[in-house]
């Protein structure tokens, strides 16, 4: 329970320090707000269309596949400190289970699920 | 109570200062380095051989104005700094320099690092979108799919490590390492880590996310002053994170003979971050398809190889960095993995040299111009 | 720590929990709804962390912190309906009954609870060798039922990569 006293600490003052500089930058920077300044940058020229487009279902897919992958890698956490003391049988455990994924990872592949197009 | 209040407080401010102070080194010694290696001498005017650019340059940057675009979501665009930062520094509680100099040793310590930083993607992809800039939002969609692609390998090479020392404490980590370090044992682990660390910290050549030669600056691009260096701060704190954290699970951390343990810890860091430094110096920028390439067809797949190499290892040799059975299988591993990516990456005609997979005839990227395949916004 | 100071504590976070929740609702645009959403779901991290549950904490930092926000600000950048649109629609007769009928039972479920003859006192901090051994040997079964599962999302993530190419 103590280690959360230093975790609070840290993210108490990993707060305070960037804000301790933005308001001294407040005292000391100039604030002279003018309309072309304050425009979007595209290079020099005026913002053509919106900002928002419709991004491809690609980003989508890798991110659903990751949320799979990264469930198993929570699961390899415990998995791997109680490593030496599951011996053979969480070896095989594990193998099956990895197996089982590999199998989903293989069809993606195949399927062209992890091909950037 | 109050005394672990007392050594939070020191701890803070001590972890604050190092970080800054790194920071001011690293920016100057990549400037040099990276001058160095372009046959230039870098920065040379502000003191001598321009050792105090970074200092005029953070006094700059403090004196800048901050201002936020008309068009932009103000509260969003002001809170995306923070979640930024944040989560990068809070690792720094756990990373130990040497024995005892360690704010708090955390049992859980290395999921703790390598689970954190991910939160400050949230931050990237709010100072994108808030911005209400194109550059800025392609930037942030950018760099939240390189770290849905390198968060993996990165996992499951911290997965490694744990498997052959048995904890998730990075002092008990450095501390098996006495003898051998893991670089050995987890030689596919160590390249994966580098590798993906150096991605999701923006380092070229793995930032498609920022890309000054194409998206300016990537989700940045609206920033300015404090709040700019505070992503800035980000990066080069990342960049000591990454490196320590290497040196830790795999170089054997403050061990080493004669010098002192800080030393040989700082040595150790200091090695790492040259490496990613001149790696930048060397290597051209990745494409998007080529860097999520990498990582899903190839760094993924040894990821898992390595696993299971390293499973079957210490079933039967038993755990520990200097076990002669997983010394073997990691090596083996390493060879295997890096014939069949040398493998695959090799250009296949003279037309389609590129250092992504090869393509086969029949694929969608080979056969389609570029500029006709629909939604080309990468 | 003393009770107190834990229950202290869990007022903070139950108070971010709760008013980032709210912001959920309240947004005007969904990039704001998906970050108080994050916000939310932190909270409960700091739940579990108070119930010295800290394993599962990290968890819900990595997976919900990471990926599952990941994926819904993809899933928005998927919609085309653009940064400033609100997010009321038509079902709003149908998400106001869903609504009522979550709270009256929550309410029901918090006034029917005997909080104070809850063992606080006995909680105990689980390490993370004895929750491995645990889940490697006792639930074995679930386990590898739950390599099923993700197989299935796997396979649906592929077909749906296999529909959506089509132009």
């Amino acid at each position: 329970m103590g280690d959360y006293v230093y975790l609070v600490f840290f993210l108490f003052f990993g707060v305070l320090f960037p804000l301790g500089g933005i308001v001294t930058e407040r005292f000391l920077s100039p604030k002279k707000p003018d309309p072309i300044k304050e425009t979007t940058y595209e290079c020099g020229i005026e913002t053509e269309g919106t900002t928002w487009v419709q991004f491809h279902t690609r980003y989508y897919l890798y991110a659903l596949v990751f949320l799979i992958f990264d469930v198993e890698a929570i699961f390899l956490f415990p998995w791997a400190v109680a490593y030496n003391q599951l011996a053979l049988f969480g070896f095989i455990e594990m193998m099956i289970f990895l197996a089982i994924l590999l199998v989903g990872f293989a069809y993606a592949w195949r399927k062209r699920a992890l091909e950037w197009r | 109570m109050i005394e672990e209040a007392i050594r939070a407080a020191v701890g803070v401010f001590v972890v604050f200062n190092v970080v800054a102070l790194s920071v001011l080194v690293l920016v100057l010694l990549e400037r040099k380095f990276l001058g160095r290696l372009q046959q230039r001498f870098g920065p040379m005017r502000v003191g001598p051989h321009g050792i105090l650019q970074t200092v005029a340059d953070a006094l700059k940057l403090l004196l800048k104005e901050d201002f936020t675009p008309a068009t932009a979501d103000r509260r969003l665009f002001q809170l995306a700094p923070f979640l930024v930062i944040v989560p990068i520094f809070l690792p720094f509680v756990t990373i130990p320099f040497a024995p005892g100099l360690v704010v708090r040793s955390l049992e859980l310590g290395l999921l703790y690092i390598v689970a954190v930083p991910v939160v400050s993607a949230l931050g990237f992809f709010l100072a994108g979108w808030a911005s209400d800039n194109k550059y800025a939002l392609l930037g942030a969609v950018r760099y939240a799919a390189v770290l849905v692609s390198y968060e993996l390998p990165l996992l499951m090479g911290a997965i490694g490590v744990v498997m052959v020392t048995g904890t998730l404490d990075l002092v008990a980590i450095v501390e098996q390492q006495a003898a051998w370090p893991l670089l050995f044992a987890q030689l596919p682990a160590f390249l994966l880590f580098l590798v993906s660390g150096m991605a999701e910290g923006n380092r070229t050549p793995f930032d498609i996310a920022i890309a000054e030669s194409e998206i300016v600056g990537g989700p940045f691009v609206e920033y300015s002053g404090m709040r700019w260096s505070l992503f800035f701060l980000a990066e080069y704190a990342g960049v000591f994170a990454t490196a320590a954290l290497t040196a830790l699970l795999f170089l054997g951390g403050w061990n080493g003979p004669l010098l002192p343990p800080l030393v040989w810890f700082l040595v150790k860091t200091y090695a790492v971050i040259i490496v990613i430094f001149w790696l930048r110096g060397t290597m051209p920028r990745l494409r998007i398809d080529q860097l999520m390439n990498l990582a899903w067809k190839g760094f993924i797949p040894i990821a898992f190889l390595n696993l299971v190499v390293t499973g079957a290892a210490v079933l039967i040799g038993g755990p520990g960095p200097g076990s002669p059975l997983v010394i073997l299988g990691g090596l083996a591993t390493t060879a295997v993995s890096l014939a069949a990516l040398s493998l695959a990456l090799r250009p296949r005609r003279r037309s389609d040299v590129r250092i992504g997979f090869a393509t086969r005839p029949g694929d969608d990227v080979a056969d389609r111009p570029p500029a006709a395949s629909h939604y080309s916004i990468p | 720590m003393s009770f107190d100071g834990a229950l202290v504590a869990f007022g903070i976070v139950a108070a971010v929990a709760i008013v980032a929740s709210l912001g959920v609702v309240l947004a005007r645009s969904v990039v704001s709804a998906a970050v108080s959403l994050v916000i939310s779901l932190m909270a409960v991290a700091g739940v579990y962390v108070l119930l010295l549950a800290d394993f599962l904490a990290l968890v819900q930092v990595l997976i919900y912190g990471g990926a599952v926000t990941i994926l819904l600000l993809f899933a928005l950048m998927l919609s085309r309906t653009g940064r400033d649109s609100g997010l009321t629609t038509r079902h709003r007769p149908i998400a106001t009954v869903a609504g009522l009928a979550t709270a009256i039972f929550l309410g029901w479920a918090i006034v029917a609870t005997n909080w104070f003859a809850l063992p606080y006192a006995q909680l105990q901090r689980v390490e993370l060798p004895i929750i491995g051994t645990a889940l490697f040997s006792t639930w074995a079964l679930p386990f590898e039922v739950v390599s099923l599962v993700l197989l299935v999302a796997l396979i649906g993530a592929a077909v749906i990569a296999r529909t959506g190419d089509a132009p």
